[in-house]
Formats: C-alpha cells, sequence, structure tokens
C-alpha cells in the first residue's frame, strides 16, 4: 500500500519533537498565519517555515508530488480571485493605483496585485508547516497526541481507528471495483452522470455492507475487552514531554500572539502601505 | 435496541476512514475538464442518519481533516467545518428516521432527501462561503458561486448515492413485525 500521508521517517529535531508539541503547533501555527494579512508577519513566517524545513531533512524529492498539487492549487485559486473580483485589493485597501488595464473591469490595480501577494505569502507560510507536520509525524502517534491535548480519548481512538483502517478499506475498494468491472460496469466519461453514479453506488454497496459488518466485530471486541469503561487511558506511542517541545511550543504561541497584536494594531487584519 | 457508544465510536472510526477514501481516491470524471464529482457525502449522510448526529459532526470533521492533511494543500478549517455542519445536520434528520430498524419506504426517502438538499444549502452555500470570507478575506462572488457550484454537485451525488445506500442497508435488516406465528 502507498504511505497516504507521507510519513518520512529520518531522523532530526523536527521528528523528535513529540507529536502533541507538532499538533499544537501546527494549529497555532496555522491559526496565525489565517487570522493575519499583515505582509511583515507573513514573511516573517514563510522564511521561518522554509529555514525549518531545512531543520527536518526533508527533501524536496520527498515532497514533490504535494509541491506540484499546491502549486497547481495556489495558481487556480489566485486565478479566480482576479476573474470573480478584480477590485477587491482597492475595496480593502481603500486607495486605486492602476498599473495597466485590460478591459475597464480589468484594471490591474497595485493594491489588487499586493492582495494577490499577501494571498500567495498566505500559502507560503501555511502550506510547508502542514508538510513538514504531515511528514514528521507518524500516523500512530497522531491518536495519542490528540488526547494530551485535551481531546476525548474516545474521540482520539475514532482517529486511531480511521488512520488504521484507510489501508484495508482501500484495499477493499480496489477488489470489489475490480470485481464489479468484470461484471461490466462502466464508469468512465462514455457514460451519462446519472449512470455512472449508479455504477459507483455498485461498488458501494457492498463496501459499505462490508464495512457495517466490520464496526460490529470491531465494537463487540472492544466491548468485550471492557473499552470506554475507565475515564483515562493510556497510550504506547505516547511520549513525554522535553525542553524543546515547550520552546517549539513558545514560539508558535508567540506567533499567534504577533498575528493578534498586529491585526489590532493595524487597525484591520490588512497592513496597508497605501494610505 | 439501545446502541452502545462503544459502537458510536467504532463507526466514526470506519466512517472517517470510508469518507477519506471516498474523497480522496474515488472520483467519478465529470463533464466539466479537470474536475472530479466525489461521492463522498453521499455516505457521510447515510451514516449519519443512521449513527446519529454526534457522529455525523465527527465523521465529517475527521474525514475532511484528513483528506486536507493527505493534500497537502494546507487546512481549509471553513470547509472542514461546513462538511460537520452537514454531519451534524443530517444526523438530526436521522432522528425521525428509523433506519436502523430497516425501515426506508417512500416517506424515509422523502425525508432524507429533502433534509440532505436543505443541510447541503445551509453547508455550501451559507456556511462555507461566510467562513471563507470571515477567516481567507476572499471576495464574497467567488466563494459563493464556488459554494453554490459544489452544493450542486453534492446534492445530486448525495440524491443518488446517499439514497441507494439507505435503500440497501434498509433491505439487509429484518423489518419489525416482519415474523409470523404459524399455526
Amino acid at each position: 500500500m502507498i504511505n497516504i500521508f507521507n510519513y518520512v521517517d529520518r531522523p532530526s529535531p523536527i521528528h523528535r519533537l513529540t507529536g502533541a508539541t507538532k499538533l499544537v503547533c501546527l494549529l497555532l501555527w496555522t491559526f496565525a498565519a489565517m487570522s493575519t494579512y499583515d505582509t511583515r508577519l507573513l514573511i516573517a513566517m514563510a522564511v521561518l517555515s522554509l529555514i525549518l524545513f531545512r531543520i527536518s531533512k526533508i527533501r524536496v524529492k520527498d515532497v514533490s508530488f504535494l509541491l506540484v498539487l499546491m502549486t497547481t492549487f495556489m495558481v487556480l485559486n489566485n486565478l479566480l480571485i482576479f476573474i470573480f473580483s478584480p477590485q477587491h485589493g482597492v475595496s480593502l485597501y481603500g486607495a486605486s493605483h492602476p498599473v495597466f488595464r485590460i478591459t475597464e473591469r480589468y484594471t490591474v490595480t497595485q493594491e489588487q496585485l499586493f492582495y494577490h501577494l499577501n494571498l500567495v505569502l498566505k500559502y507560503l507560510a501555511t502550506i510547508p508547516a502542514v508538510i513538514l507536520f504531515v511528514c514528521s509525524t507518524n500516523p500512530s502517534e497522531f491518536a495519542a497526541s490528540l488526547n494530551r491535548i485535551g481531546v476525548k480519548y474516545t474521540i482520539a481512538y475514532s482517529v486511531a481507528l480511521a488512520l488504521r483502517y484507510i489501508p484495508d478499506i482501500q484495499k477493499e475498494y480496489h477488489e470489489i471495483s475490480q470485481a464489479q468491472q468484470a461484471r461490466g460496469i462502466e464508469m468512465s466519461r462514455k457514460q451519462n452522470l446519472i449512470k455512472r453514479l449508479k455504477s459507483a453506488s455498485a461498488i458501494l454497496i457492498p463496501l459499505i455492507l462490508s464495512s457495517m459488518d466490520r464496526i460490529d466485530t470491531i465494537s463487540n471486541a472492544m466491548e468485550l475487552r471492557g473499552f470506554g469503561k475507565n475515564r483515562k487511558r493510556t497510550w504506547y506511542m505516547a511520549r513525554p514531554f522535553r525542553t524543546a517541545d515547550f520552546i517549539a511550543m513558545a514560539v508558535c504561541a508567540l506567533l499567534l500572539a504577533a498575528a493578534i497584536v498586529l491585526n489590532v494594531v493595524n487597525g484591520s487584519r490588512f497592513w496597508n502601505p497605501f494610505t | 435496541m439501545k446502541k452502545s457508544p462503544v459502537k458510536t465510536i467504532v463507526a466514526i472510526g470506519i466512517g472517517a476512514a470510508l469518507f477519506f477514501v471516498l474523497g480522496r481516491f474515488v472520483s467519478i470524471p465529470s463533464p466539466v475538464p479537470n474536475t472530479n464529482i466525489t461521492i463522498q457525502y453521499g455516505l457521510l449522510g447515510f451514516m449519519a442518519v443512521l449513527f446519529g448526529p454526534i457522529a455525523g459532526v465527527l465523521i465529517g470533521l475527521i474525514g475532511h481533516f484528513l483528506i486536507d492533511l493527505s493534500w497537502g494543500y494546507g487546512i481549509w478549517w471553513s470547509w472542514v467545518i461546513a462538511s460537520g455542519v452537514f454531519g451534524l445536520l443530517m444526523g438530526l434528520a436521522g432522528t425521525r428516521l428509523k433506519l436502523g430498524e430497516g425501515e426506508f419506504g417512500g416517506k424515509g426517502i422523502a425525508v432524507f432527501n429533502v433534509s440532505q438538499v436543505i443541510s447541503h444549502l445551509i453547508c455550501w452555500v451559507v456556511v462555507a462561503p461566510i467562513l471563507d470570507i470571515l477567516m481567507y478575506a476572499e471576495p464574497a462572488n467567488k466563494v459563493f458561486l464556488q459554494g453554490l457550484v459544489g452544493g450542486a454537485v453534492n446534492i445530486v451525488t448525495t440524491a443518488v448515492v446517499g439514497t441507494l445506500l439507505c435503500l440497501a442497508y434498509a433491505a439487509t435488516k429484518p423489518k419489525k413485525g416482519s415474523l409470523k406465528e404459524e399455526k
């Protein structure tokens, strides 16, 4: 089975942080990057995330697939925004400095370009951090981390179950799909849409019904072992916090604090160099 | 029969895994180039109706979160939350149905589809775009159009896939009062 979450096992300071730390950092980091449009902070975060990438010893080769996807997504999103709202920047920054015009509506302004620059920076600040998290956190440790940061262990266990059964379900889907195709169902472009959806259901129904049996089997097994009886649960993959963990969390908390402070100082989420 | 809490936990795990596999690997080519139609919302509707609102919220949140993580384009909290809301609304609608007891006739189909259309509209035309504007300050007309297109596609896929799943599941359950005493 392919490695769906792209976990790259390689000793590095980032890998040595506990999963819980990385999860907390990921949340703080994405919320900071999400809440601010301050160009200076976004540049700082983008640079910092590239440095972290170097430290983590993850090579570009490991994540080239993700990078291609991310770039496509970023370009498409920017294009869509420009097509739908070519003057969005003008309304955000309250000034208009035209650069050149394509048509009356599609006049390119400095403000719009600056807004797009901010959007791109936002991607550069967020995505390396997400990729870093995905590549350096063992999926088995992820569920233990959720419990560590205060999510109820029953819910953390659901996540663990999901991660455990994704490869099984993927394999089963593949088998059913081939069996049904051998019987003549078609999902290609040649069929009309409703027919295609129906053929998809012909694969789904056996998959879902067998999954229902699976749910029964697993829940019976868990119940027989007394799952859910105690209020707490220990995790094989849990690790104790070290100094580095506290430092990492403090840095990320500072970034979020900086984002909030800048939002207050700037009077809005945007840093406005135009007025 | 009362459902045990352990069963809900397992259903959330397996449901999220199914949601992930369908959303990530299974897609049907659509008439629009480079756009694929995914069918995970039909599954989410079905699972939420069967296992209740809590399972619905968590399957939507966990499944969508994992999909976003695995694509690596960042986590779009606005859409993750919208998926959770869809699961919640369908779970609430499911309390009016008795799918777990194998009842899913004409009335069931009507209730299921009316509630899925309403829930999808709430999620993709109200919740997701508004969160997009609040969180990411994107232009309103772009996010509403995205929401409308996504919502419309999801309504069609849920109508076909979700309904068929419910019918197939109900057919496997013996109906209440289906046993007769022989005389």
